[in-house]
């Protein structure tokens, strides 16, 4: 801990960054974003295994743009959307310095989009072992069984939004469920508007999800709406051979055309 | 038993449609229901919900004068899902309307002043109430000056109604059009709202000013008017923030501790200055 | 005039059966998959066991997250116009935390401060609440800092407070709370010497809430909000699970024949709450839209109401993805 703070120190202090994002305590010990601009600020930081959040969604806010060069305590999924932001253009490449803490509690500053690839490459696979149970189980259920689960769970949705705000690719600025010319999705939390709103959300993940599982633990009803959009990304990569998150240079697999695509109908 | 319906709309028939400017349009509104008619009465300064069945509402002022009885008329922009979906109907259709909404222009309060009115753009209707209502009673006032500014030519709404000011002798009209909004026959004045009041520079002694138009208009007309003597108490202004209850309820246009739908629309500069700024 | 008597675990299950006799649905919270919502029960066994709060808020009771306000059926030429009856029956909500109860005077002061909102009225009058005192609390709770407490009987017509012997001292608080009582009168005891206060949970209260509304007039200007803010990710969680916040949404919904009006749950966190068609936005920083959350509860809605528009029960906190814990922040407002 006091390596990273000592870390978080010294960019401050010599100018290589004017915030660091990292995580600190919060209720009853639960770990939270922080944000570190001064010395003191510092000491806030902390980093262990509970530090779990993704945090590369404040990156492409203007409010942290504006601060200048940002530092970011990273951990697999903040690494991942890091790399699929800048995929996309969302942040230039090298803009951000992000800041690995290993078990031991060393600190490798990656600062290169490259580093940071090297770095995920090497990393275990992001869904954890009870989410991947759950994909499997309802991957071993009949489309019947599934419709009765997605229809019983998103009666739950009250369309507040946290898993759309605490997704890093979510970051549009003008989202199509707050578009009303025409209005594409029913604004309203009722069967159909839930069911549409999930929908749309699970299909624009496709092939950009870094299944991190923010949204499932944002959503205040416990709806695990994250295994909708990993099985969304899961699909992409099955079909398509590449992985959200895994390098800084990745096409949008439903959005490329390929002349040596496999299907004849776009060829 | 039960307690009445605060979001149900009146049916209102469309009488009379009248095309203003590019994508702006008057209605002339009339009671389906006789017994609603006769009941309804308003102030100038409030405002109304719009519904277009099959879109939902949106909140404009009542353009008429109340002193015009037997029908409303509401001018609108279609620029939301609900005004474009406005500008699609045809006289004889129906559409809905809830109101009136909010406070009034205090006419009592400025009997016996000169009255100074501004507009700028779309923001002449709400004004338009208030001008017709003192030109119906007009010994209660002294003189009244109008100043009404659009980008151009064409986005001037009420043309014939400005031509009939101009004719009129207890009404001097002012109108201008935003540079290069010009045509060549224009006779009027070319020049910024905030500059035309500066070059004409009315007497603030005994007057009230009424100012309604776009931010950039208000934030550089406001000044002028203290600069020219006019104290906050003697400015008014109408708001027009996001609503959707008009009952002080859904919360949007609650801006300080005012519900812009009750305790608004009209303002003085003195109240508004009590009011975070945002609107 | 507080009535005061005891009834036994046994007993109380008899007053659910007898509840449920009178016509009465009986609301509570229930547990499935760790979660705990407000559910239909028919016996004491169904209610979940200890559970500390609500995920959502009992607003939904009176304010659901979904409603009809009118519907039409549109003709060339004509149109016919509906007025919407919310489908209700009489209700008891059972085993609310006092917090919760007393949040219904706020949606109250809301729903009714001007003209009536029949919706919510009409489910208000059908409605019962039996509040459950608090023993224990947590991090996010701060109740007694805005002038509740874990066993406050404001806006419960009847309140359980549980005993060391498996008993429940009752008070019996509104006519609403008598008209249960004598649905079986024969279920209750005295209760005699019975120190209510020993039972409940302790919470030092962390802020002085008047002061806080006389301190933020000045503080509008603070760079406190926009700091505060940061973490924010701008979603609605804290404002939907709130008991007091009852901001709302009004939305149509129609094809070329028909149509409904329906009122649903908005947010002041959320931009496109005060967006207008034009574009332009009132608030467009989440900065401004976490100082309006601020200062609607505590310092616009004092104002006018006399009271503020929270209860302390810290549902926003437990319900945000990233923590904006409400006492914590309020606290920091005090001291700056």
């Amino acid at each position: 801990m006091e390596v990273l703070r000592n870390k978080a120190q010294d960019l401050l202090a010599q100018g290589q960054a004017q915030i660091v994002i990292g995580y600190e305590a919060g209720t009853g010990g639960i770990r939270r974003p922080s944000f570190a601009r001064t010395a003191a600020d510092t000491a806030r930081l902390v980093w262990d295994a509970d530090c779990i959040s993704n945090l590369a969604g404040y990156l492409t806010r203007p409010e942290i743009k504006r601060m200048g060069k940002t530092a970011i305590v990273a951990n697999a999924s903040t690494l991942r959307a890091l790399l699929q932001l800048t995929a996309e253009r969302q942040l230039a490449e090298d803009a951000v310095l992000a800041l690995a803490v290993a078990e031991d509690g060393t600190v490798t500053e990656l600062a290169t989009a490259q580093a940071v690839t090297d770095h995920v490459a090497a990393l275990p696979d992001a869904l954890s072992a009870a989410d991947r149970e759950q994909m499997n189980l309802l991957a071993s259920m009949s489309r019947e069984e599934r419709w009765v689960y997605w229809e019983k769970e998103l009666q739950r949705c009250i369309k507040c939004y946290a898993c759309r705000s605490s997704c890093p690719m979510c970051y549009c600025g003008t989202c199509t469920m707050d578009c009303n010319k025409p209005q594409w999705v029913p604004v309203p939390s009722h069967a159909l508007g839930n069911l549409e709103y999930h929908t749309v959300r699970a299909m624009h993940l496709a092939g950009r999800c870094v299944e991190c599982g923010e949204c499932g633990r944002a959503c205040p009803v416990g709806i695990p709406i994250h295994l909708l959009t990993c099985f969304a990304e899961e699909s992409v990569h099955q079909q398509f051979g590449q992985k959200a998150g895994a390098s800084a240079k990745l096409d949008y697999a439903l959005g490329t055309f390929r002349p040596d695509d496999k299907e004849s109908f776009i060829r | 038993m039960a307690e009445r319906n605060i979001y149900l709309p009146y049916l209102m028939r469309i009488a009379k449609i009248t095309d203003e400017a590019p994508a702006v349009k008057t209605f002339r509104l009339e009671f389906i229901n006789p017994e609603e008619a006769a009941n309804f009465e308003f102030h100038t300064g409030q405002f109304g919900m719009y519904t277009a069945f099959g879109e939902g509402e949106s909140t404009f002022c009542i353009a008429s004068s109340p002193t015009r009885k037997g029908y409303i008329e509401c001018t609108f922009r279609a620029v939301g899902r609900v005004t474009s979906a406005l500008a699609t109907k045809e006289e004889g259709d129906v559409i809905g309307f809830r109101g009136p909404c909010g406070n009034l222009f205090p006419l009592e309060q400025w009997r016996g002043r000169n009255l100074l009115f501004i507009a700028g753009g779309i923001a002449l209707p709400p004004l338009r109430s208030v001008i017709w209502n003192c030109l119906d009673q007009r010994d209660w006032f002294e003189k009244i000056t109008v100043v009404y500014g659009a980008r151009s030519v064409a986005d001037l709404v009420y043309k014939h109604e400005l031509q009939d000011w101009e004719a009129r002798p207890d009404i001097d009209l002012v109108v201008t059009v935003d540079p290069g909004g010009e045509t060549a026959d224009w006779k009027g004045k070319v020049g910024f709202v905030p500059h035309v009041v500066e070059q004409l520079a009315p007497p603030s002694e005994n007057t009230v000013a009424i100012v309604c138009g776009p931010p950039v208009m208000i934030r550089f007309t406001l000044p002028l008017l203290e600069k020219l003597g006019f104290t906050p108490d003697s400015v008014y202004t109408t708001l027009e923030n996001r609503m959707k209850c008009g009952h002080g309820k859904c919360g949007r246009c609650n801006t300080g501790t005012s519900f812009i739908c009750k305790d608004g629309p009209v303002y003085t500069l003195a109240q508004l200055r009590e009011l975070p700024a945002e609107y | 005039m507080t009535t005061i008597l005891k009834i036994s675990a046994e007993s109380l299950e008899a007053l659910f059966a007898a509840l449920g006799d009178s016509g009465r649905r009986i609301l509570g919270p229930t547990e499935t998959d760790g979660r705990v919502d407000l559910g239909e029960v028919q016996t004491p066994a169904q209610v979940a066991d200890a559970h500390l709060q609500l995920t959502l808020s009992a607003k939904e009771a009176v304010f659901p997250r979904v409603e009809r306000l009118l519907s039409y059926k549109t003709m060339p030429g004509k149109v016919e116009l509906n007025d919407a009856e919310p489908d209700i029956q009489p209700t008891v909500l059972f085993g609310l935390r006092p917090c919760e109860a007393s949040g219904f005077g706020s949606l109250d002061s809301v729903f009714n401060w001007d003209s009536r909102d029949k919706f919510f009225n009409a489910r208000v009058e059908q409605m019962t609440v039996v509040g459950l005192s608090c023993t224990q609390a947590d991090d996010a709770c701060f109740c007694t800092s805005v002038g509740g407490g874990p066993g406050s009987t404001k806006g419960s017509d009847l309140l359980l407070t549980p005993l060391a012997d498996g008993h429940y001292l009752v008070e019996i608080l509104t006519a609403k709370g008598e008209e249960i009582q004598a649905l079986a009168p024969h279920l209750f005891q005295p209760a005699v010497n019975e120190d209510k206060e020993a039972l409940l949970a302790k919470l030092e209260p962390h802020f002085d809430r008047e002061a806080l509304t006389a301190k933020l007039p000045g503080l509008f200007t603070s760079e406190l909000w926009a700091e505060q803010s940061l973490r924010c990710v701008g979603c609605g969680a804290c404002a939907f699970v709130c008991p007091t916040c009852a901001c709302f949404d009004i939305q149509e919904e129609a094809d070329t024949k028909e149509g409904q009006r329906l009122r649903c749950w908005d947010s002041c966190g959320l931009r496109q709450f005060t967006l207008h068609a034009s574009g332009h936005n009132p608030r467009s920083a989440q900065a401004e839209r976490w100082r309006q959350r601020i200062y609607h509860k505590f310092s616009y809605f004092p104002q006018r109401f006399g009271e503020a528009m929270c209860v302390g029960c810290g549902k926003c906190t437990r319900a945000c993805p990233v923590d904006m814990n409400l006492k914590e922040h309020l606290t920091q407002a005090c001291g700056t």
